[in-house]
């Protein structure tokens, strides 16, 4: 009860000789109107309890460091160290706009990982060799050119140089060779899918 | 008569607003791990666990 009656300057005081109840008897004074104060600008529980939070924070701390200077005024004090932090809290909202899921609407349905998952990469994998395996089959300059094209990166005019036909050749063996494949794979009644 | 729409006002909701015992707790116990010394001029911050 004592405590209670006591002023925030004897109770700043008592907590910087080392009375913790005394800090506790502080915050529970005036929590109602330091939170009431945050929410009434930020109007979001989980964010006025995190500002709540760090005005604390930087109260004890500087409480613990002996920067406080006592005048009488700490709720004033506390006050702008919420205030100053809200102000922080938009900036930085501002520069980082933060995404609020709502019921009707989900940002993970229009947002996905690009990479691909460990069963869709092992069937890729699978796909490929057997890709490596089919094209084993078409004819060699077919071959030759969907080699240098696909897993070599030449471009048709390289491939003419170093093959040495032209490049309606090269691009009539590329095409030639895809044809191929594809018959190949109904051959063997494939289905590479991933 | 026409009708009023109005909203409640927010002063009442705002009233008996208090953060969660958890962040209380959690003041509480940081400030009683919290130890600041000092070196000279230099201040450091230690975290008793």
């Amino acid at each position: 009860m004592e405590k209670n009656l006591a002023t925030d300057a004897s109770l700043v005081r008592a907590y910087l000789q080392g009375n913790e109840a005394s800090l506790s008897t502080l915050i529970t004074r005036h929590q109602s109107r330091i939170y009431s104060f945050i929410y009434s600008k930020v109007y979001d529980k989980d964010v006025a309890e995190d500002i709540f939070q760090d005005t604390f924070i930087k109260v004890i701390n500087t409480l613990k460091r002996g920067k406080y200077n006592e005048e009488g005024k700490f709720l004033p004090w506390v006050m702008r160290i919420a205030h100053n932090l809200i102000i922080d809290h938009f900036r930085k909202n501002k520069r980082m706009p933060m995404f609020e899921n709502k019921g009707d609407f989900n940002i993970f349905s229009v947002l996905c990982d690009g990479d691909l998952n460990i069963e869709k990469q092992i069937i890729k994998d699978q796909i490929e060799l057997d890709v490596q395996e089919l094209i084993k089959e078409l004819p060699e300059d077919q071959l030759e050119v969907l080699t240098m094209r696909i897993y070599k990166d030449m471009s048709f005019k390289e491939i003419s140089e170093n093959t040495g036909v032209s490049i309606n050749t090269a691009l009539g063996r590329m095409r030639y060779a895809l044809i191929n494949l594809r018959k190949i794979i109904e051959k063997h009644n494939l289905i590479l899918t991933n | 008569m026409g009708k009023l729409y109005t909203k409640p006002s927010l002063e009442g909701k705002l009233k008996n607003l208090n953060p969660k015992k958890e962040t209380l707790q959690f003041l509480l116990n940081y400030s009683k791990v919290l130890h600041i010394s000092t070196k000279g001029e230099m201040q450091f911050e230690t975290i008793l666990n």
